[in-house]
């Protein structure tokens, strides 16, 4: 059988998608959980968590039932845009977005309480309101840790498995990303597929790890020193 | 014109404080932990009082009876922290400009950064980063960020305790130039007796919460 890259391009999409979301969700949220003290935070604080504990077929199976036909998000989609979640590459994507969350919030969260507080404390008695003080020093100061959680979850999303195959199902060329695509092509003995792709995924993995360890040290010879 | 009296329950001991101030250096001098900073912390607004009354310039900027506490960015108030705090990610004219109001909201003083920085003597380091100046160079950022603002009263958080012999006493003297150039009230803290006595017009002596009025001398009277 031919090498096909469709699954390739297909988790590329689904891993561009779920950082997108994962991005525009986490940061909101790590603010608030860094900054605020509320009735029930450690319950919210561990259910935002819980994606990284959970067996990705129970991630798959929940996934399915809020999702699915009948269930309460799934017939909303399907009254609001006549489509549906489930066997399709939205269904991937809510999928990766929910594994990679955690990743992405805890490595904001972390980067957002770091910011030394004195700074943001200057910033108000600089006259500077709230928001300014969190786009003009927090944010900026967090910026490393941000990007980190970010190539974290976008290699989550690029690797996803369980909780994909379970929702969005294992459709060559519309479903089928490159993790599902590996599993099948070793089924079905096609081992110069499966092989080609595994390999490509090892380096990307690599990379990323490589990559994020060399930045972090960079990052931490910058700062030393530095600081006011 | 500074008047405040108030109360504030710490884990330890309740610092009760009452003084006024119309022009000149106000000092709070004591040993660590005697509350000194917690009390420039409520003056600013980063700390609430537990009951009391702030009053700057005739404004109520805090009052427990009457239900007020002005927002720390409304109270038009200089703050230099210990550590400076100076913004690790902006050049030293970033940090100075953070602060600047907006045009026309204080029609009487025109004040450009180029001013401020002159007169610190810090032009030349526009530039910089804070972690490639020297600790007595982040002071005078430090100062010249607060002073960017326009206050009507600067707080100063042991400003000179991390220095030098040599810079600090070159800092000590021009703190009083830039006092009497500035015409606000400062108030210092400082845990080192001599330098109170060297730059107060008032001195206060705090401990656990109490004070004692050692040197009371306004140049407005």
């Amino acid at each position: 059988m031919e090498f096909s890259y469709v699954p390739i391009v297909l988790s590329l999409k689904v891993a561009f998608a779920a950082v997108i979301i994962v991005t525009c969700s986490s940061i909101p949220i790590a603010a608030l959980m860094a900054k605020r003290e509320f009735f029930g935070k450690d319950v919210v604080e561990s259910v935002i968590t819980l994606p990284l504990v959970l067996p990705p077929s129970v991630i798959g199976f929940m996934l399915l039932y809020v999702f699915g036909k009948n269930g309460p998000l799934g017939k909303l989609f399907e009254q609001w845009f006549h489509t549906r979640i489930v066997f399709t590459l939205a269904g991937a994507v809510i999928a990766a977005a929910v594994v990679a969350f955690p990743l992405m919030y805890q490595s904001v969260k972390v980067a957002i309480e770091n910011v030394d507080p004195n700074l943001e404390k200057a910033a108000r008695t600089l006259g500077a309101g709230e928001l300014r003080v969190f786009f003009t020093i927090t944010l900026p100061l967090a910026l490393n840790g941000i990007v980190a959680g970010l190539v974290l979850a976008f290699a989550r999303s690029l690797g996803e498995f369980g909780a994909t195959l379970m929702i969005a199902g294992n459709i060559p060329g519309k479903t089928q990303t490159m993790p599902i695509a590996i599993y099948f092509a070793n089924e079905a003995g096609d081992t110069g597929q499966a092989s080609i792709l595994v390999i490509i995924m090892t380096i990307f993995s690599f990379l990323v790890i490589y990559g994020l360890n060399r930045w972090g040290k960079g990052s931490r010879r910058d700062s030393r020193g530095g600081g006011a | 014109m500074l008047k405040a009296f108030f109360q504030k329950k710490l884990p330890t001991f309740e610092l009760e404080i009452k003084f006024s101030l119309n022009n000149g250096i106000l000092a709070l001098v004591g040993p660590s932990g005697a509350g000194k900073t917690t009390i420039l912390q409520c003056v600013a607004g980063l700390q609430t009082p537990s009951s009391g009354e702030i009053n700057i310039n005739d404004k109520i900027v805090f009052s427990s009876e009457q239900g007020v506490n002005i927002p720390i960015r409304k109270r038009r108030i200089g703050y230099v922290f210990q550590d400076y705090a100076l913004f690790p990610h902006m050049t030293v004219e970033k940090n100075v400009m953070y602060g600047k109001p907006q045009k026309g909201s204080i029609p009487n003083k025109v004040l450009t950064v180029s001013n401020v920085l002159e007169m610190l003597k810090i032009e030349h380091l526009r530039n910089r980063y804070p972690n490639q100046i020297s600790g007595g160079e982040k002071q005078r950022v430090a100062l010249a960020r607060a002073l960017m603002t326009e206050p009507e009263l600067l707080l100063l958080d042991e400003p000179l305790s991390a220095l030098d012999q040599d810079t600090r006493s070159t800092l000590q003297q021009e703190l009083l130039k830039l006092q009497v150039q500035w015409q606000i009230p400062f108030i210092l803290v400082t845990h080192d007796l001599q330098e109170a006595e060297m730059l107060g017009d008032q001195i206060i002596k705090l401990d656990h919460g109490k004070q004692e009025e050692l040197r009371k001398f306004d140049k407005a009277q």
